[in-house]
């Protein structure tokens, strides 16, 4: 059902990938400009601020690369999915699960093991925590049918939760009031982008961003290399274009939507490194804050291919980020308008994507034949 | 247990069940026409602030439930636009009016109200008055339970029995009516639905027309029989609650009823034990009233995956149709 946006249409490539997302895009930067000027603010200000706050300052930039590490994987963990005809709207639990496996490697043997060993043991126990996560969905949907779209929905549910169960139950923290675990040890703590270049001699404001952007760097090949340079990753793109074709091909579609969705909630699940162990330095309740839902948006306008994802990541990051800056400066903006600018993005460049393909197609035609009359003698 | 204990038990479940059986019925609509409603929490959202908003400018019940309708219908409509006018995905479409209606709800309520997304409580005149308050103290006089049916039936606002009578009315129109045999067809056999000369566009288009009018009332009523004002993300959840029900009633008005009955009942019942000790017997402690709140969900998936009986959802179900052309 994912794929059937695709299809049929004989576009060339670089409208179909290029121009359509970007004209799609902006028509929701239209609307959400109406909107901004419906509450009484001046659009192109508003948008000037925004950019200014994304990419004005060394500060500016690195927050948006951190909100854009955590979409980059939120996005990924879309695409690897679609890629295999399926649609996971559970990154957000996943996101959460992988938190809470960070958290408790983290919490549980903190002052046992040095970081060098820590670090990497909590990237793993993020991804399994994700992946468990996503492979129930996933496992129901391959041998007993389940659709994945609603147990997907219905384990974000569960995961909330858990994790508001733990928060305020054995992963408490004895000394606060509020639902969240005690702080993470020196040594399970990813250290800060403006620490690593410290180590190189460059002096950068401390912000978020942390060593997971380079993770996320390093999803966005694996995750490409896999896809379109790998058995693996060809018997799970075989399985999502044509499942009865590639079940004659040798391939057995149940794993490959088992091995799809688990990989994507590893993905997801790495969200919980760059937020709990990055930023945050402790379990908090909502801390994938609908990442989960942005990569939908994410993974939509990048075509569900990792240079896509990578670019939309930095505009949502960009977003994000120039949004919160918004808020102090013009009074009577709220970050919710960067909520509903997203929205629009998954309308107009998701839902109603092809509504726009026939109007291309003849403004393609009319270009071809205005081409063809003047070559001709 | 006691009488009184008993009561409001029953009366917090009707209540908390009202706008989920509301939304059941809008996606059982839908869904039974082929088109799967993943907005049904944004546009409960919506309809919840129109009303609200437009409550607190005129001051005027009608008019506000006229907004949520606009609204609701609106969203139906621009749902159908995407996927049954064009082939858009219908599960994006449902995704994207979710995120829209969460993010603009919140941006025109602080524009307009400046109370942080809030709107101001409703006036009075738009509080849902208690219906049927006499008919208690009858009831009350009965032996036995007369004291549990009078406080757990009695005196709640219209939309409570307006939504039991929706699910006769859904019954009646699905599985009675000319209409309902063909949008049902048209959600299991589209092409065969054209082929009889019906339309399935004009169909599916009915079906989330009815979808709209049943989620303004459910919208309506959480802000005028719930909550004294809107507040920001109040739908929280109801919407993909609904839709587990939806799914847990097997996509049949009755099965709706009773799933969304069950589910108001555990959340009734989460609220009531909050912070109360569990029998010495099971442990001690506190009720771990997290597992009661996500257990709606935990019986959907255990339901789907076929190890309670069989959902089967309409076979055209998610599938855009296109009508084939002679080329």
């Amino acid at each position: 059902m994912a794929s059937s946006a695709s299809g049929q249409v004989a576009l060339p490539g670089w409208i179909e990938l290029a121009l359509l997302p970007v004209f799609n895009v902006g028509i929701a930067l239209l609307v959400a400009g109406v909107v901004v000027r419906a509450i009484g603010l001046d659009p192109l200000q508003v948008f000037g601020l925004l950019v200014e706050g994304a990419f004005g300052s060394r500060a500016g930039v690195s927050y948006t690369l951190y909100y854009a590490t955590t979409f980059v994987f939120t996005g990924l963990a879309v695409a690897v999915a679609w890629h295999a005809g399926l649609f996971n709207i559970g990154g957000e639990g996943q996101a959460t699960m992988g938190g809470l496996g960070a958290a408790l490697v983290g919490l549980g043997l903190g002052s046992q093991l040095p970081a060098a060993l820590l670090l990497p043991l909590m990237v793993l126990s993020a991804m399994l925590f994700g992946l468990a996560w996503a492979a129930v969905p996933g496992a129901l949907q391959a041998w007993r049918g389940s659709h994945v779209v609603i147990t997907t929905i219905m384990f974000n549910f569960l995961a909330a939760a858990l994790i508001v169960y733990l928060l305020v139950g054995v992963l408490k923290d004895p000394a606060g009031m509020a639902p969240e675990s005690r702080a993470l040890g020196a040594a399970a703590q990813v250290p800060g982008m403006h620490q690593l270049l410290g180590v190189l001699g460059l002096d950068w404001p401390q912000t978020p961003l942390n060593a997971t952007a380079l993770l996320a760097l390093a999803a966005l090949a694996g995750v490409h290399v896999f896809l379109w340079h790998t058995r693996g990753g060809y018997a799970l793109r075989a399985t999502g274009l044509a499942p009865q074709a590639a079940l004659y091909g040798g391939i057995a579609p149940r794993r490959q939507v088992l091995v799809a969705m688990g990989l994507a909630g590893a993905l997801a699940g790495l969200v919980g490194i760059n937020e709990v162990a990055g930023v945050h330095h402790r379990l908090l309740q909502d801390f994938a804050a609908g990442a989960g839902f942005a990569g939908i948006a994410v993974s939509l306008i990048g075509r569900n291919h990792p240079a896509g994802i990578a670019a939309a990541a930095l505009l949502f990051g960009a977003l994000h980020q120039g949004g919160a800056e918004l808020v102090f400066e013009v009074p009577g903006f709220s970050r919710e308008m960067v909520l509903t600018l997203q929205g629009l993005i998954v309308l107009f460049a998701g839902a109603m994507a092809t509504v726009a393909t026939p109007l291309f197609l003849r403004l393609h035609a009319l270009a071809r034949r205005a081409g063809r009359s003047r070559g001709a003698p | 247990m006691d009488e009184t204990f008993a009561g409001s038990l029953l009366a917090s479940t009707l209540r908390a069940s009202t706008p989920l059986v509301l939304c059941a019925l809008a996606g059982t609509f839908s869904e039974r026409a082929g088109v799967i409603d993943l907005g049904l929490e944004g546009k409960l959202l919506a309809t919840a602030f129109a009303t609200a908003a437009v409550g607190v400018a005129t001051g005027s019940l009608a008019l506000a439930l006229l907004a949520a309708l606009a609204v609701g219908v609106a969203l139906s409509m621009l749902h159908g636009y995407g996927c049954v006018s064009h082939p858009g995905d219908q599960v994006v479409m449902g995704m994207a009016i979710t995120m829209t209606a969460a993010g603009l709800t919140v941006v025109l309520g602080m524009a307009w109200f400046g109370q942080g997304g809030q709107t101001p409580p409703l006036p009075q005149a738009l509080r849902l008055q208690p219906w049927f308050a006499d008919l208690g103290a009858l009831l009350e006089k009965l032996p036995l339970a007369g004291t549990t049916l009078a406080l757990g039936l009695t005196g709640h606002p219209l939309p409570v029995y307006a939504a039991l009578l929706a699910v006769a009315g859904a019954w009646w129109l699905l599985f009675r009516t000319r209409f309902g045999l063909r949008l049902r067809a048209a959600g299991e056999n589209p092409a065969m639905v054209e082929a009889a000369g019906v339309s399935v566009k004009g169909l599916r288009y009915r079906a989330l027309a009815l979808n709209g009018v049943l989620v303004s009332m459910a919208g309506a009523y959480l802000v005028t029989g719930l909550s004294p004002a809107f507040v920001p993300q109040m739908s929280a959840g109801r919407g993909y609650m609904a839709l587990a029900a939806m799914i847990f009633g097997k996509w049949h008005p009755a099965g709706a009823l009773g799933a969304c009955l069950l589910f108001g009942f555990l959340d009734a019942l989460s609220i009531r034990l909050q912070g109360m000790p569990l029998p010495a017997a099971l442990g001690g402690g506190a009720v771990p009233v997290q597992a009661i709140q996500a257990l709606p969900y935990l019986l959907t998936v255990v339901l789907l995956a076929g190890f309670i009986g069989r959902a089967r959802a309409p076979k055209a179900l998610g599938q855009p149709y296109a009508k084939e052309r002679r080329a």
